[in-house]
């Protein structure tokens, strides 16, 4: 999960978090991390870039990126 | 009849250095403009997490204006809609619009999407500091400072605002310039007539 989150920074721009201040269990929208809708949308590029995986149905997202723990288990039970 | 209008403070950041109301509040030479921006943030010790995901233009107003209201502004004494912006520059958003098409090879970038426009910058600020009056945003050639005067004045006689940051923030690559003015009716201290000259020696100043 170090990875992700390590991600999660970078394609956010978080420069003022480091990955390992990010809980697994975290909320990573509103009074978790504070990310926001266009960071939602940061979210669905990083899984494709870095993962090839589509989130093809927009409502699995509070779901799937409600923490860094929900996303990789997502990620894991989508890769090939 | 005319009123008269102060600029009542002003920043400028060019060359990395900032001025504030003329005089030097930080420098550091040898960095490129957007590792010198995250310098001045740091060294102001502000608190604002939003400032990270801002591209350069965004930045560097934001930035200015932070400078330019810091200790220099009341803003309790306006209405959050008689406080608006005038901001002008050269090459739009242009810096941010190339990264952008960079991205759009492979994956498109949302984030980097929603600078394509010069006048986010002006959005940026007023989140920060509530200004909910007018805001404009002009392409030009070069800084006018006569065109600024003249509509910022016209702003203030109709009544459209009570204060206003005016001024240019442009950005291109390593190529940078913010010089605003906290412009207001009253005077204070430090102000001088919002008049083309006085406009223009400002922005002269990070000219050498």
């Amino acid at each position: 999960m170090m990875d992700l989150k390590r991600q999660i920074v970078e394609q956010l721009n978080l420069q003022h978090i480091k990955p390992e201040e990010i809980g697994d269990d975290q909320p990573l929208f509103v009074e978790g991390l504070g990310l926001d809708s266009i960071d939602a949308l940061e979210l669905i590029v990083l899984l494709q870039q870095q993962y090839n995986i589509k989130l093809n149905n927009a409502e699995d997202g509070p779901k799937v990126f409600q923490s860094v723990r929900t996303m990789a288990d997502y990620i894991k039970s989508h890769q090939a | 009849m005319t009123e008269n209008v102060y600029i009542t403070a002003s920043c400028t950041i060019a060359d990395n250095v900032v001025v504030k109301n003329g005089k030097q509040i930080f420098e550091q030479k040898g960095t490129k403009v957007q590792d010198f921006l995250v310098a001045v943030y740091q060294y102001l010790a502000v608190n604002y997490p939003r400032f990270y995901k801002m591209d350069g233009l965004a930045k560097l107003g934001w930035m200015a204006s932070e400078v330019l209201l810091e200790g220099s502004f009341d803003k309790t004494k306006y209405k959050p809609e008689d406080m608006g912006l005038l901001l002008c520059n050269k090459n739009s958003s242009l810096d941010t619009d190339i990264r952008y098409y960079d991205t759009v090879k492979t994956m498109a970038s949302p984030a980097l999407f929603v600078y394509t426009l010069p006048n986010i910058v002006m959005g940026e600020i007023c989140i920060r500091h509530q200004f909910k009056g007018e805001n404009d945003f002009f392409i030009f050639e070069a800084f006018n400072a006569a065109f600024i005067q003249q509509y910022v004045h016209h702003l203030f006689e109709t009544g459209a605002m009570e204060a206003c940051i005016c001024g240019w923030v442009e950005l291109l690559d390593n190529d940078y310039n913010a010089t605003l003015y906290l412009t207001e009716k009253k005077e204070n201290e430090r102000s001088i007539l919002f008049t083309e000259e006085n406009i223009y020696h400002i922005y002269q100043t990070t000219h050498g």
